[in-house]
């Protein structure tokens, strides 16, 4: 829109006229009130003066006005910001910053802005950062305005590189120039702009600089193309470093469903296919926490849900492992492929059940506000938080289960008998209740997993089955028993999927994945961390 | 007579033989007559719907025996059946889609509709030969067989064992599920092989084909039958059930445990593809759920309700289960898989050795007043 | 299908020609044989040799390496180095179990291991020496001469009227006697015994010691033993294994003077 290209540089030329002003609370409250004025071009003209007084107080207000919070009191024409609450709006008065109550909203008439109002409020609120004490502010300001270099803004900015005390402001303009004089005739200015933009690694730079690999003067051209290579391989080892921690997030995964399985299968030589059954129980018990909470709980704490949720999973999948240890499991030691058959048999109840009480649709689990977002690690490196916080969470689960193993009396009952149960038996350990609470653990812990499994997928009776083979795969990779196996297996096979995914796409890459472990068997029956001689033979 | 002769004669006492007798002339030549030849009305007919499902059953009977080979006699618990079953079925599938020619959606008669669809533009290499039944059937055996040999080849040498080979074969048959999900591998993707028109020239429809297709599978699973008992039978069978017992006793024997392990896997994998190949015209469809993990630990549920070990004993298991499966499918839906679920759980614990080993159970529960279940662990 | 029974033959690379290898007549050679655990030496050097015909006894403490000895030559342990030669020259360490039983070495186990759901006519009938290769044992049948075999050897190990029976309802001394059936059937050149006779009663031992010697005329033995009354009766030259390497060889008397000998029974 040509007019308010206009407009915005008819204001700008305005700004750059008018000397810096001292703050004057009569120039300030004046400019104020003609906010409330009807007409847009002339609200836009006020706004233009509160943005000339320079005054700490103008930003809040231009802010208000952009966002529509401004108003004018009906009783007695007064302009003041506004939180709106329904049909309720808390006032505040912006000369002295002092709350004003609450009015009904039909005692107000709001100060509307149209288009080319508001563009000429962010820039008048552009030029306010400029000027701002806050040199995180002026930066901003500086990149947004080089950005969409103009004649105008240049001259703008090379008026506030004069004013600039700040050395990475300075940078930054100093940088705005170099990418402006790419464009210039002289060549030796050209070769300046490309050595100083060489500092600003990025996509946007790239782009800039690549139409110069074809520029007529050598060095310029040979200078151009050596700052392209240098960010394409600095864009391939952050395109590596994501991968990487998508691989590690997968890992995760896959950790967190095995880890369970590395007790019952790894130290009991149980193999439970009702092990997925256990982290779906987790993540339903996940669903009805969060439903408790909606339902009972003030709104604020609802973000806790999670955190309650994660015990509350380990009890209920920990009570049911020991319920069928003790009730079917223990019948059928010694036979394996039996115990695989009724095993199966459970899941296939324990998923009727959770289907005939929450029924076959998806449950939705929501990310509690605080996992929510991502975090940009590196210029191009964005981590979602709930990866971040799966990743932490899979890395304190086989952390604190190690702890158990290693630390606690069940621990070290779990690992004699093991070892040498009639020994164990004789030395007065309950061998019966520490099968029990060994598979309550192993089962508890698949639980907990569903927890966290429930933040990143879909949470419906199925949910188990597409855990099991892959979880079982990752058991045997690492080598059963062992739960560095599993964390190392867990880990490299799900950075292996995320790097074979680009050139295989995700369905052959999992499939390239399987069809190596069972390759991998072949050469190492007992895993990558197998025990050795007799020992492993018995 | 022969040696040969007289071995396959002495398959069967004589008591045996008229009973298997007895059975294919009711299962190949009374039912189809039944249905044909009867009024609707009348009580003794079969119906239409009824044939079909029988004949499916007559697959999974197949099916069964062919896990039961290498389970219940050389004890190498399979989860890769339903594979080798799809493999056969996918393979009939293709024949019968080359069958429909220029009646598809697309009329298009050199290439099957999904590849139309596709946008493809001509036949991929491995669907050459498949309008050929004779090349047909030779894949049909071939293409599981091979499977189970080079897969059995490395599991076998490298002395893979118990729940390890399940949890191997078990991924196998996940990975073949993925893959044929994909539209890119050219077996349909997610909705497989279907709309067949005909097979052999016979309308898929036709009262004549389901009753053709019906005694085939009745006159396969006799053929299927025998061929199992006569390896089980044999010194290899005694030599199969000595490995399923003390597998490294039989290699101080001298015996190439890898050998005979993977002449069984080879031999059963081929009877089950052959069993999914007919009985995919059966049921009209073959899509890559038929992979899923399962079906193929289903079949070992029937086996076990039957009787491992005892070749009667899986198909009798396969019949009763699926019997069930249709009655509660169609009565209760709900209640079928608390039922399959609690039946896994009621055969492990207190029918070890299945329907057929149930009359000898009870009768030594009766003589010691009732025995518990549980074994002691061996660790 | 992996059914070839050929088995190479070690060149007798090393020595004069003319100048015959050590193994030379030998039944069996084991010559600086080593093998470790986790770091434990199971077995430490061993070497020994064993004449053709030779009925021999080894006897040692518990951990001596008497069972990983017999794990070796049948190949169900490889050593870390070392030489293990059968017949005069055939390289044992490069074959598995399946082809070295087919070469003639017999093994009883400590345990006794028969195949308890098959009958005893089963269990012999699987041990009978024939072309052990799938297809031809998918295809098998006993022949005349082959039945007669096995009534010979049922009636040497006295189970005439248990032929039906599964092994697994045999007695203790039964089943040990089975295995020691199994081993005449397979008809060896060279037999193994792990502790024969553990858990027999006198009579049975008796019984065992006499089948032992008949097993003897016409093939070589070794048998590892506990019991010293059992190795008195036998009247075999002794070999004495500590800490996995040879302590003393020669007659039962002569190493029962050895003061070695009884410093390793008697503790110190």
């Amino acid at each position: 829109m040509p007019f308010v290209r206009l407009l915005s540089a008819a204001l700008l030329f305005v700004t750059l006229l008018a000397a810096p002003a001292r703050a004057d609370d009569a120039a300030f409250s004046a400019a104020l009130s003609g906010l409330a004025a009807e007409g847009f071009a002339e609200k836009a003209a006020a706004a233009e003066r509160v943005a000339a007084t320079g005054d700490a107080r103008a930003l809040p207000v231009l802010q208000a006005m952009e966002a529509g919070t401004l108003f004018v009191r009906k009783d007695d024409n007064k302009v003041v910001t506004g939180a709106v609450n329904g049909r309720e709006v808390t006032l505040t008065d912006p000369l002295t910053g002092a709350t004003l109550g609450t009015v009904a909203s039909r005692d107000l008439t709001k100060i509307t802005v149209n288009n080319a109002l508001r563009s000429a409020i962010s820039a008048a609120v552009g030029r306010l950062d400029l000027t701002s004490p806050d040199p995180a502010r002026r930066l901003a300001a500086v990149e947004s305005m080089a950005r969409n270099a103009t004649p105008e803004t240049a001259a703008k900015l090379r008026d506030a590189l004069a004013r600039e005390t700040d050395a990475s402001v300075k940078l930054v303009i100093a940088r705005a120039f170099a990418r402006a004089a790419l464009a210039s005739p002289d060549a030796a200015e050209r070769l300046k702009a490309v050595e100083e933009l060489s500092a600003v690694q990025t996509a946007e730079t790239r782009t800039l600089v690549a139409p110069l690999a074809k520029d007529p003067d050598a060095q310029v051209r040979a200078a151009a193309e050596a700052l392209v290579a240098a960010i394409e391989r600095r864009e391939m080892l952050t395109a590596g470093a994501l991968t990487l921690f998508q691989g590690l997030s997968l890992g995760s995964v896959l950790l967190l469903a095995a880890v369970g399985l590395a007790i019952t299968f790894g130290v009991m030589g149980v193999i439970n296919m009702a092990h997925g059954e256990m982290i779906m129980l987790g993540a339903y018990t996940a669903f009805v926490v969060q439903e408790a909470f909606r339902a009972f709980l003030p709104p604020g704490v609802f973000g806790l849900y999670l955190i309650v949720s994660i015990p509350a999973a380990f009890l209920v999948a920990g009570a049911v492992g020991v319920a069928l240890e003790r009730g079917i499991i223990r019948f059928l030691y010694g036979r394996p492929l039996e115990t695989m058959l009724a095993t199966w048999g459970i899941s296939l109840m324990l998923q009727q059940v959770v289907r005939s009480i929450f029924g076959a649709p998806n449950k939705e689990v929501a990310n509690p506000a605080w996992m929510t977002g991502a975090w940009e690690a590196l210029p191009g490196l964005v981590l979602t938080w709930n990866r971040i916080a799966i990743v932490v969470f899979a890395l304190a689960v086989i952390g604190a289960l190690a702890a158990t193993l290693r630390y606690t009396s069940l621990g070290l009952q779990m690992r004699a008998v093991t070892q040498n149960r009639s020994m164990a038996a004789s030395m007065g350990i309950r061998t019966g209740w520490v099968d029990a609470l060994t598979f309550g653990l192993g089962s508890g812990i698949a639980g907990v997993a569903g927890v966290a499994l429930s933040q990143v997928g879909n949470v419906s009776p199925n949910l188990g089955q597409g855990y099991i083979v892959d979880s079982f795969m990752v058991v045997v990779f690492g080598g059963v028993g062992s739960l560095w196996g599993v964390l190392a297996g867990a880990l490299s096979l799900g950075v292996v999927n995320k790097i074979l995914e680009p050139y295989a796409g995700a369905m052959l890459g999992k499939i390239l994945v399987l069809v190596f472990i069972i390759l991998f068997i072949q050469k190492r029956p007992r895993g990558l961390f197998a025990l050795k001689g007799r020992a492993a033979e018995a | 007579m022969g040696p040969l002769t007289s071995r396959l004669l002495a398959l069967e006492s004589r008591r045996g033989w008229s009973v298997f007798m007895g059975l294919l002339v009711v299962a190949a030549g009374l039912v189809p007559v039944l249905h044909l030849a009867t009024p609707p009305d009348s009580v003794f007919h079969v119906p239409a719907y009824m044939v079909s499902l029988l004949g499916k059953y007559l697959c999974y009977a197949l099916l069964a025996l062919s896990l039961d080979l290498v389970w219940g006699y050389a004890g190498a618990l399979s989860l890769g059946h339903g594979a080798f079953f799809a493999l056969g079925g996918y393979c009939m599938g293709m024949h019968l889609m080359r069958q429909i020619g220029t009646r598809g959606v697309y009329g298009n008669a050199s290439l099957p509709d999904f590849m139309v669809f596709l946008n493809w533009k001509e036949l991929p290499w491995y669907w050459w030969g498949f309008d050929n039944p004779v090349w047909t059937l030779l894949m049909v055996v071939a293409v599981p067989g091979l499977l189970a040999f080079v897969m059995g080849w490395f599991a076998f040498r490298s002395r893979i064992n118990g729940v390890y080979f399940s949890i191997i074969t078990q991924a196998m048959t996940f990975a073949l599920m993925l893959a044929f999900f994909r539209n890119e591998m050219g077996f349909g993707g997610n909705n497989g092989l279907t709309d067949f028109k005909d097979v052999l020239g016979f309308p898929m429809q036709a009262t004549g084909t389901r009753v053709g297709l019906y005694v085939a599978s009745a006159l396969l699973l006799a053929a299927g039958y025998l061929a199992a008992r006569f390896i089980v039978s044999s010194k290899l069978g005694r030599v199969l059930m000595a490995i399923r017992d003390a597998e490294s006793r039989v290699r101080f024997l001298g015996y190439d445990v890898t050998a005979a392990k993977l002449f069984v896997f080879t031999v059963s994998a081929v009877l089950a593809g052959l069993a999914g190949a007919l009985y995919v015209p059966q049921v009209g469809i073959i899509n890559p759920s038929e992979f899923s993990a399962a079906n193929s630990i289903e079949v070992a549920i029937w086996v076990a309700v039957g009787g491992r070990g005892t070749l009667v004993g899986s198909i009798l298991g396969a019949f009763t289960v699926n019997g069930a499966k249709s009655y509660f499918t169609g009565a209760a839906p709900e209640i079928w898989l608390f039922f399959l679920g609690g039946l896994f759980i009621l055969v492990t614990l207190f029918m070890p050795k299945g329907l057929m080993g149930l009359a000898g159970q009870l009768k030594a529960r009766i003589k010691k007043g009732g025995v518990p279940v549980a074994q002691n662990r061996n660790a | 299908m992996p059914d070839d029974n050929s088995v190479s033959l070690a060149e007798p690379s090393y020595g004069v020609a003319g100048d015959p290898h050590p193994a030379h007549g030998s039944i069996l050679y084991l010559d600086g044989v080593s093998v470790a655990f986790d770091g434990f030496k199971a077995i430490n050097n061993l070497s020994l040799v064993l004449a053709p015909g030779e009925l021999r006894t080894i006897i040692g403490p518990n951990g001596a390496g008497k069972t990983t000895m017999m794990d070796i030559v049948t190949g169900k342990t490889k050593p870390d180095k070392g030489d293990v030669l059968f017949d005069g020259g055939v390289d044992l360490t490069k074959l598995d179990e399946t082809r070295i039983a087919n070469l003639g070495i017999g093994r009883k186990f400590q345990k006794p291991t028969v195949f308890e759901h098959l009958t005893v006519f089963e269990n012999l009938e699987l041990a009978l020496k024939c072309d052990r290769r799938t297809m031809r044992t998918l295809f098998f049948m006993l022949s005349r001469e082959q039945a007669r075999r096995i009534d010979e050897v049922v009636a040497l190990i006295r189970l005439g009227d248990r032929l039906g029976s599964p092994a697994g309802a045999l007695s203790h001394g039964q089943k040990q006697w089975l295995e020691i059936g199994m081993l005449l059937m397979q008809e060896p050149k060279l037999v193994l015994l792990d502790e024969p006779v553990a858990g027999m009663t006198d009579a049975e031992t008796e019984r065992t010691a006499d089948l032992i010697l008949e097993i003897n005329q016409d093939r070589s033995v070794v048998v590892v033993e506990h019991d010293m009354e059992f190795v008195r009766r036998l009247g075999a030259k002794v070999t004495v294994l500590h800490e996995g390497s040879v302590l003393a060889e020669g007659s039962l008397e002569t190493v029962q003077a050895d003061q070695r000998v009884i410093e390793v029974y008697l503790g110190r």
